[in-house]
């Protein structure tokens, strides 16, 4: 009797799924039962925009600042995005910055002083990244010390080790390649295919998973769904990419820039491959195991330190990528590079974006989204004219109320059973 | 003692935890197809020699034979690799993960590199239907929105999942209203019926009596007696239980 009433209740459901407002539906009852995904984070950046176009039209909205804001974040957020992997599993490193500050030191001083060719010394800071990364990673994992003591002790060290590597000059230029990499556009048609191409990819690969599970007899995404979600994804790309191939210099006739910024393409590429490594392998499973319940992962046979080593260097390495994007965008490394507020921003945007401090929630997806919202306010306050000051406070006020929205959700979710 | 080549077979098994002598020379015989009562009052060993029998806490001596041949179980790999799976009290279910990605947790199913979530996600429903369960609609739904007896059912068919020959218990039905305990009480004989071992942890002696084979009474880190359910009475096991001596000769 009751399989043959949860039959019924399935083809029922199937077909209050099939209509837009059974979507809707389906989703305010998820949203209801605390689980908010990145939706805050969504909303706070399209308030955030309507705010800063109705202060500044004549300069906010303009596409020059459009693809400035994509190149000023484009460090910090994808420092955000090794930080994730890290705070996954309930753990913090708070030397990211001066990771990615002292990697790419070492990046410049080989490419300038030591004439090393780009595409090795990009390795080394690379390396050094990874090297950083293992030595935390062995000693949270191995000792047992706090991660927050550990890397709290490598960020004072490792400032030093950066000044030590820039020397009396007090900077290091980061040579031609590298700066092009965080101010160069792709020519506009090659922006085009990128993002028809992303597009496709996405619809055939969702329509295909989608055909697949049908035929396994599994729960599928309803069609409607798919379609919905494929062409949302479309539109918002297709405008992306559209501003961004308006010609957006103040003196066309002398510098043109027009094109979807290198930084961008960066930018989602780490999203897509670090997405695809904590989404959809073996390892990233265990990642989020590890975060939800460290002891029933060791039961389950998964080798914890392996795991935690594996994230701080993977998060290192990351951050090291950052230090790239934030040496090209200021033209070299210097006494501080990676400091300042860069560290406590990338923690800010991964939160911001909805991963949890308290392990076993979170997305890479989510650093670029909270990335954003650091970068529209850092960049619209700027605009305003607002001194330092204000820009701070504003800015912890938006961390604050990220971090209440996850621990309002959090507690919703234990209420309803969601997580 | 009757039917069948034992399971497994554990001779004189030491534990120590620095200056604690946790195990004292342990004797314990499983069989396929029968519930293995494990009962003794708190301390006496019990959660020690399962975390040792499914190599979380390996035993520091003695013999450990598994289908008739010595083994040597160090970690919980080698047990997963002979087919023993332990429920454990917490149940070492991750609240932030589907059932899916629980009943395959550090096994995870991978087609070409990337984890094949279809296959586990058929092979869990199918595990649950062999089990006759009906209590879970979604096996997409996190964990942390399950009552207790779900969680617990996760937790056995997750035990199941892997052709497994030993399964241990420990105390399944503690947090369980009357309804459920009935339930897992009825999965749990099931499992046996199935052919096989189970080891069953337990304070509740109408419990044991109720769904177990065999009764294995540990006092102290030491095996007091290990005898069949049929040929004993709940106040004689009691009696062993507090003070570590079975007053008659059917001690196995």
């Amino acid at each position: 009797m009751s399989v043959a009433t949860e039959e019924i209740h399935d083809t029922q459901d199937a077909r209050s799924r099939a209509t837009v407002r059974g979507l809707a539906k389906e989703y305010l009852a998820k949203l209801r039962g605390g689980d908010v995904g990145s939706l805050p984070a969504i909303l706070g950046l399209v308030a955030l925009v309507i705010a800063f176009s109705a202060l500044r039209p004549e300069t906010f909205t303009k596409a020059f600042n459009f693809g400035n804001l994509i190149q000023q974040s484009a460090g910090v957020t994808i420092i955000a995005m090794g930080m994730v992997f890290v705070l996954l599993l309930g753990e913090i490193d708070l030397s990211a910055g001066y990771t990615a500050g002292t990697s790419a030191g070492v990046m410049c001083l080989l490419l300038i002083e030591h004439g090393w060719p780009v595409a090795l010394a990009i390795l080394a800071c690379l390396v050094t990244g990874a090297v950083i990364g293992t030595c935390i990673g062995l000693i949270v994992s191995r000792l047992g010390i706090p991660s927050f003591v550990v890397t709290l002790a490598a960020f004072l060290g490792l400032q030093g080790v950066m000044l030590t590597i820039i020397g009396e000059k007090g900077s290091i230029d980061s040579g031609e390649f590298v700066a092009k990499l965080n101010s160069e556009n792709l020519p506009v048609w090659l922006g085009w295919v990128v993002a028809v191409v992303l597009v496709a990819l996405y619809a055939a690969a969702t329509f295909r998973a989608n055909r697949r599970r049908r035929r396994h007899g599994l729960n599928s995404q309803p069609t409607l769904l798919w379609a919905l979600k494929s062409g949302f994804l479309a539109v918002i790309v297709g405008l992306i990419v559209f501003y961004l191939s308006v010609e957006r210099s103040p003196n066309a006739h002398i510098k043109s820039i027009k094109g979807v910024p290198i930084a961008l393409l960066i930018l989602v590429g780490l999203t897509l491959v670090l997405g695809a490594l904590l989404s959809r392998t073996k390892w990233g499973s265990h990642v989020y195991a590890v975060g939800g319940n460290a002891e029933a992962a060791r039961r389950a046979g998964i080798n914890v330190p392996m795991i935690q080593l594996t994230c701080f260097m993977l998060s290192s390495t990351v951050a090291a990528v950052g230090g790239i994007m934030l040496v090209s965008y200021s033209g070299g490394v210097n006494n501080v590079t990676g400091g300042t507020t860069i560290l406590l921003y990338a923690v800010g945007a991964a939160v911001i974006g909805g991963t949890s401090l308290f392990g076993g929630k979170g997305r890479v997806v989510d650093a670029l989204i909270g990335g954003t919202v650091v970068a529209v306010i850092a960049n619209g306050m700027g605009l305003l004219n607002q001194p330092d000051s204000r820009k701070y406070i504003v800015t912890g006020l938006v961390l604050l109320v990220a971090a209440s929205v996850d621990a309002i959700s959090r507690r919703r979710a234990a209420a309803t059973g969601r997580v | 003692m009757s039917s069948g080549e034992p399971l497994l077979e554990l001779r004189g098994v030491q534990k120590s935890f620095g200056a604690v002598h946790v195990l004292q020379g342990v004797d314990l015989t499983v069989r396929p197809g029968r519930v293995t009562a494990l009962v003794g009052d708190n301390g006496a060993g019990k959660s020690t020699l399962i975390k040792g029998i499914a190599g979380i806490h390996p035993f520091d001596e003695g013999d450990y034979a598994f289908e008739g041949g010595a083994v040597h179980v160090k970690s919980p790999r080698d047990s997963n690799a002979l087919g023993i799976e332990v429920v454990y009290q917490d149940l070492a279910l991750c609240d932030n993960l589907d059932v899916v990605h629980n009943m395959f947790l550090g096994r995870e199913l991978t087609k070409n590199g990337v984890v094949d979530e279809d296959t586990m996600e058929a092979r869990a429903r199918e595990t649950l239907d062999g089990l006759s369960v009906r209590t879970l609609t979604s096996v997409r739904t996190h964990v942390a929105a399950l009552s207790g007896g779900q969680r617990q059912t996760v937790a056995i068919a997750r035990a199941v999942l892997w052709n497994s020959r030993l399964v241990i218990l420990d105390e399944p039905t503690a947090a369980l209203g009357v309804a459920q305990t009935e339930q897992v009480l009825k999965l749990v004989r099931r499992l046996a019926d199935r052919g096989l071992g189970v080891v069953l942890i337990s304070h509740n002696l109408n419990e044991v009596f109720q769904v177990a084979d065999d009764i294995a009474v540990l006092y102290l880190g030491q095996m007091v007696a290990q005898v069949e359910a049929s040929t004993t009475s709940r106040e004689r096991v009691v009696a062993a239980i507090t003070t570590g001596k079975l007053n008659e000769g059917d001690a196995a």
